[in-house]
């Protein structure tokens, strides 16, 4: 045992390790043995088109879709098969592409599920008046229902109920999707005041812009397979990237 | 008799009917809502749940005759019908939930027939009889109208179980997780809820209130029978349909509804000069077909058409 922890110190700060992940969908492959890596702190993008595997990716990390191969790692466990309700207790929280809120459900109600998992009351007063302090305009409308507020009030309630899960690893998927430009400016600084709050985030984004501007790192996929990999600042100034990403 | 001691005697009628099949309908929207199954083997299940508390107060009456007996049969008839909409649910529908609803729907057809065939045999088709030795007649007088202590009770235990129903889907972690999953199952998988967990309890729970049903319906009607669950079935499929399928409001209401129409159109097409009993079907779905025609999600039904 003592050994093994000294071979584990160089990657301790390593959150998520995903090796050679494969998904398929029926016979197509979704997935062709994808492998990155998320350390601790980090901001980590996720770049690709549509129908890249970027949200293939993110179901797979969760155990909502089974890999037919490779191992994904979470905080030293290897977590590859196990169901969705019992990835998400470990701290790895995707907020789902298009919000997803409960829309029939009140404000109040969509974040309490976010802590479902939580079984101890006060615990969950505690984080849902966190929440509340984060996105005031949530506890304003506590009693709507979800479906009545717009759209970047949806999209941080679907941020505040993600948060109701206190991740160690928030994946969002395409949280800036759907949005008014002038809003995304606002979700832009969320995502930024989470990462100073110590969440590490793995962001998915069609909006490389976006995404590499918060990024420490990221990978560009395509047609289910990483391309590349670098440094944001490194992306941004790649031909490849701007030409295919940043409109350039 | 008056017109209005009339019209109320039926109101009560109507009201004992309405809540059988409200408490069956419950079963039914419960499920089409969290799974969008129409699960036609429920009214076997109600079925079940009759057989049951029958067996377990044959046996059990030697020792707690009366109320007490009656009870105890009826909590064993819930766990019996609970354990058995568990089953249904864990080995025939699970595995085809991935699955075209139609082969869904065909399978519960096929565990209405098990259960309906299999009960058939082991009764050998003949019909029992509940000896609950209470007086079926015994009740209060308010002129000429006549309440007995059981339809009182029958009364008062539905409007309990409805509002205890009502309060749990709304203020419970469980009630509101079978909500979120009725409104989208993968996104549930991502808050951490166990989503084939909260459906067992979903059966669980309506079947346990068919059995509910079940077991009054001994003390009630005194018959019991293999093809009861078959009408009573269809009703408390067609009143989840007018409130709303699923809706649990919805269910409430269309039972008590169609409980109501049944009754007072029974006394309607009496004075009308109609066999009452007779026609009372008729009239009482002609108006459920105008309620439709006019209302196509039910009554209280979410339109599925939502804005994005």
């Amino acid at each position: 045992m003592n050994i093994n922890i000294n071979n584990n110190t160089g990657d301790s700060d390593i959150l998520l390790k995903v090796e050679n992940l494969e998904t398929y969908y029926g016979k197509i492959a979704a997935l062709n043995g994808i492998s990155f890596e998320v350390k601790k702190g980090q901001i980590v993008t996720l770049l690709g088109s549509n129908g890249a595997g970027k949200s293939t990716t993110l179901k797979t990390l969760s155990g909502i879709i089974s890999p037919s191969a490779g191992k994904v790692i979470f905080c030293g466990e290897d977590i590859t098969n196990k169901p969705a309700h019992e990835i998400v207790k470990r701290g790895l929280v995707q907020l789902p592409e298009g919000r997803r809120i409960f829309k029939d459900l009140t404000v109040i109600e969509n974040l309490e599920l976010g802590a479902y998992t939580l079984k101890d009351k006060n615990m969950r007063k505690r984080l849902l008046n966190k929440v509340f302090e984060r996105f005031p305009i949530l506890a304003q409308r506590s009693k709507q229902q979800g479906g009545t507020l717009s759209g970047g009030e949806q999209q941080m309630l679907a941020i505040g109920r993600g948060l109701m899960l206190e991740p160690k690893l928030l994946l969002m998927d395409e949280p800036s999707m759907g949005i008014a430009p002038l809003i995304v400016r606002d979700i832009t600084n969320i995502v930024k005041s989470l990462h100073d709050d110590g969440t590490t985030i793995l962001l998915v984004e069609q909006n490389a812009k976006m995404a590499l501007g918060l990024a420490d790192y990221g990978y560009v996929l395509e047609t289910g397979n990483i391309v590349l990999e670098g440094k944001s600042a490194d992306l941004r100034s790649n031909e490849k990237v701007v030409k295919a990403y940043l409109g350039g | 008799m008056s017109l209005s001691e009339v019209a109320l005697q039926q109101l009560i009628n109507g009201l004992i009917l309405g809540s059988f099949y409200a408490l069956i309908a419950l079963g039914y929207s419960m499920v089409y809502g969290i799974i969008k199954l129409l699960n036609f083997a429920h009214g076997d299940i109600y079925m079940t749940g009759a057989f049951a508390c029958l067996s377990v107060f044959g046996v059990l009456s030697v020792i707690i005759p009366g109320p007490g007996g009656i009870i105890c049969s009826i909590i064993a008839a819930m766990i019996i019908a609970g354990i058995l909409g568990y089953l249904a649910q864990r080995f025939a529908y699970r595995p085809l939930l991935g699955a075209p609803r139609l082969s869904l729907l065909i399978t519960a057809i096929g565990v209405s027939l098990v259960i309906y065939n299999f009960i058939m045999v082991i009764t050998n088709g003949k019909a029992s009889y509940f000896e609950s030795g209470l007086d079926n007649s015994a009740g209060v007088h308010i002129g000429d109208i006549k309440i007995t202590y059981i339809q009182i009770v029958l009364i008062a235990v539905s409007a309990l179980l409805m509002i205890g129903l009502t309060l749990f889907i709304g203020q419970t972690m469980t009630g509101k997780a079978m909500r979120a999953i009725a409104l989208d199952q993968d996104t549930c998988r991502l808050m951490g809820i166990n989503v084939n967990k909260i459906i067992g309890i979903t059966f669980i729970i309506g079947s346990a209130l068919a059995a509910i049903a079940g077991g009054l319906a001994c003390v009630y009607y005194g018959n019991v029978q293999y093809s009861m669950g078959y009408t009573m079935g269809i009703k408390a499929f067609t009143s989840a349909v007018i409130g709303g399928i699923g809706s649990i409001p919805g269910a409430m209401l269309g039972g008590l509804l169609l409980g109501l129409l049944e009754a007072v159109g029974t006394q309607f097409l009496t004075y009308l000069g109609l066999s009452g009993s007779a026609w009372k079907d008729v009239f009482a779905f002609g108006i459920l077909i105008l309620i439709l025609i006019l209302k196509p999600n039910g009554l209280l039904g979410k339109s599925e058409i939502e804005r994005m």
